[in-house]
């Protein structure tokens, strides 16, 4: 294909220079261009196409609509959403604070403080899950050992079960955001601090009026990215309760894979279809903000 | 040296009060895994929080394949080992050509594509997950190793692109007219100039790449089926399946998956924080 467009381009050159035409480096971008464009077509475009060809159907909503682990789902995605993302923001924001202290032990801790980030999600997320386990699993050993009582079968409640998974989520993605936002408070200028320091600031007048205004844009933008994200965490749910007990701890990212394992494409298609009002004006609002 | 006044001793109190809990709250999922590698069965399900007898036993079953969860634990390594390389190879390739087209050449509709990409990037995987396994049935990919390789590119390079060509923004232009003065082709530019120049973006792209493959579970579970076709996560979750399933030698297994993307994530530590997260800031 480039060396195709290389030689039209050949042609459009000798026939004179006033002709609309591309220069030789153009024609290079385009030959280089050419690979992502076809990885784009092949596997996004057609794909998506696909995808929303199968869900044309209307029958498939209103089979959604009288499906409850639809609805369910719905509500736990929401729940997953504004409660665990602004939760782990908020947490992720405090610890900026606390690791940009000055101490050889807290630069040593945040070494370690990028473990999850760095180790895959699969076997901390199955290390999790054992260890809730209510028979054979620590947690439940050890309030044996010291209460004589059996522990609570934790993953067989549906509400604990999703907190769980939230705190997995949370657990693996607070260290990349704390570390982003740590970046955004060394970028805030010393001086400054050092002025309100002069005026008498207090820790938290500092923070509302120093900190805060600079950080704000970053952390409006990073709440949103991980929304979107999360939107997609597919692993903390599914390998920690497998939507159970009852599915009834799905969320839009696993619901799809369950309606695939039922046969079901078009309601797994249509559930995504469903989300799209919700993410693409997130999507949207992303892409204005990065391209620039 | 003076003595710390009683205010200091405070302000450490305070942090120590922080800096423990984080502590052990980053760290439990983790030594709960390497507690029960490290231990035998009997010990690893007594809910001891240290083995009486510690021993690598567990790995020498793992190593040796002695188990039937882990009859093919070689290949299953080697798959998601050839599959992180390929798709941090590809990446780069398919990456680094199209941000130097958008950045440095200003192909025509280099902008579009930027934006069509990022646009890739913000849907969530998961939502692309099931057309893309029809797609991949329906262009005969499924459990092919190819099918994994092309998905997981697919959603690796935007974010590549975009890093890419924020980095290349920054190159001065008059590099590139120099060269041109000089007589170099588009293509000499790119292999004398601009690649050299670019190599610490190009290796945190690589690892970014690399590690995203090796630890992705939900598309290689989708696309793969074979047990001699599976990559590592596949067959931990695989150890799912079975109620009596030996967590000491799926944990073990885990923890030998875990160690490689955390060797590497240190070790490039410098690059992937400077070069990805400089990207996220700016904003």
């Amino acid at each position: 294909m480039a060396t195709l467009t290389v030689a039209t381009t050949d042609e459009t050159v000798a026939r004179g220079p006033r002709a609309p035409r591309l220069t030789t480096p153009q024609v290079w971008g385009i030959a280089l261009l050419s690979p992502y464009i076809l990885v784009f077509i092949a596997f996004v475009v057609y794909p998506v196409g696909y995808g929303l060809w199968l869900a044309r159907h209307p029958a498939s909503y209103v089979a959604l609509y009288h499906d409850p682990i639809f609805a369910r789902a719905a509500v736990n995605t929401l729940i997953f959403l504004v409660i665990g993302i602004n939760f782990k923001m908020l947490v992720a924001l405090f610890l900026s604070g606390f690791f940009i202290q000055e101490r050889r032990w807290i630069k040593w801790l945040s070494v370690l403080f990028i473990l999850p980030w760095a180790v895959p999600s699969i076997p901390t997320i199955l290390s999790v899950r054992f260890m809730f386990n209510p028979e054979w699993g620590v947690i439940n050993q050890l309030i044996f050992k010291f209460t004589g009582d059996d522990g609570p079968n934790w993953l067989n409640d549906p509400a604990v079960a999703l907190t769980m998974a939230i705190g997995v989520h949370i657990w693996k993605s607070l260290p990349f955001w704390t570390l982003i936002l740590i970046t955004g408070r060394l970028a805030i200028a010393q001086d400054l601090f050092e002025a309100a320091a002069v005026d008498g600031a207090s820790g938290w007048q500092k923070f509302r009026y120093v900190t805060w205004p600079s950080m704000r844009t970053l952390y409006v933008t990073c709440t949103l990215l991980s929304m979107i994200w999360t939107l997609g965490d597919f692993n903390s749910v599914y390998l920690l309760t497998g939507g159970g007990p009852a599915d009834l701890t799905h969320v839009l990212a696993t619901l799809g894979i369950r309606y695939l394992r039922l046969d079901q494409l078009d309601l797994a298609m249509a559930a995504i279809v469903c989300a799209l009002p919700l993410v693409l004006p997130l999507v949207y609002f992303m892409m204005k903000r990065l391209s620039r | 040296m003076k003595l710390p006044s009683l205010r200091d001793v405070g302000t450490e109190a305070r942090l120590l009060l922080i800096g423990i809990p984080v502590l052990i709250w980053t760290l439990v999922p983790i030594y709960h895994m390497f507690l029960f590698a490290i231990s035998p069965k009997e010990d690893a399900f007594a809910g001891k929080l240290w083995p009486d007898h510690p021993t690598l036993h567990n790995f020498e079953i793992v190593f040796r394949q002695q188990h039937y969860f882990l009859r093919d634990f070689w290949v299953q390594f080697w798959n998601s080992v050839v599959i992180a390389v390929a798709v941090g190879a590809l990446t780069l390739l398919v990456a680094t050509t199209a941000a130097f087209a958008i950045s440095r050449l200003r192909v025509p509709g280099g902008r579009v594509a930027m934006n069509l990409a990022l646009f890739t990037y913000f849907i969530p995987a998961a939502f692309l997950a099931v057309p893309m396994y029809r797609t991949m049935g329906n262009y005969g990919l499924l459990n092919s190793h190819w099918a994994l390789i092309l998905a997981m590119v697919t959603i690796a390079s935007p974010y590549a692109i975009w890093v890419l060509k924020q980095a290349s923004d920054k190159l001065p232009i008059e590099l590139d007219e120099a060269a041109i003065m000089d007589g170099a082709t588009p293509l000499q530019l790119f292999r004398l100039v601009y690649v050299p120049l670019m190599m610490p973006s190009l290796v945190a792209i690589g690892t970014y790449a690399l590690l995203l493959a090796w630890n992705e579970y939900l598309y290689a579970f989708l696309l793969l089926s074979k047990d001699t076709d599976i990559t590592l996560p596949v067959a931990l979750g695989n150890f799912l399946a079975a109620d009596d399933s030996p967590w000491e030698l799926l944990m073990t297994t885990g923890f030998i998956y875990a160690l490689p993307p955390a060797a590497i994530y240190y070790v490039f530590k410098r690059y992937m924080v400077g070069g990805l997260t400089a990207g996220a800031v700016k904003s």
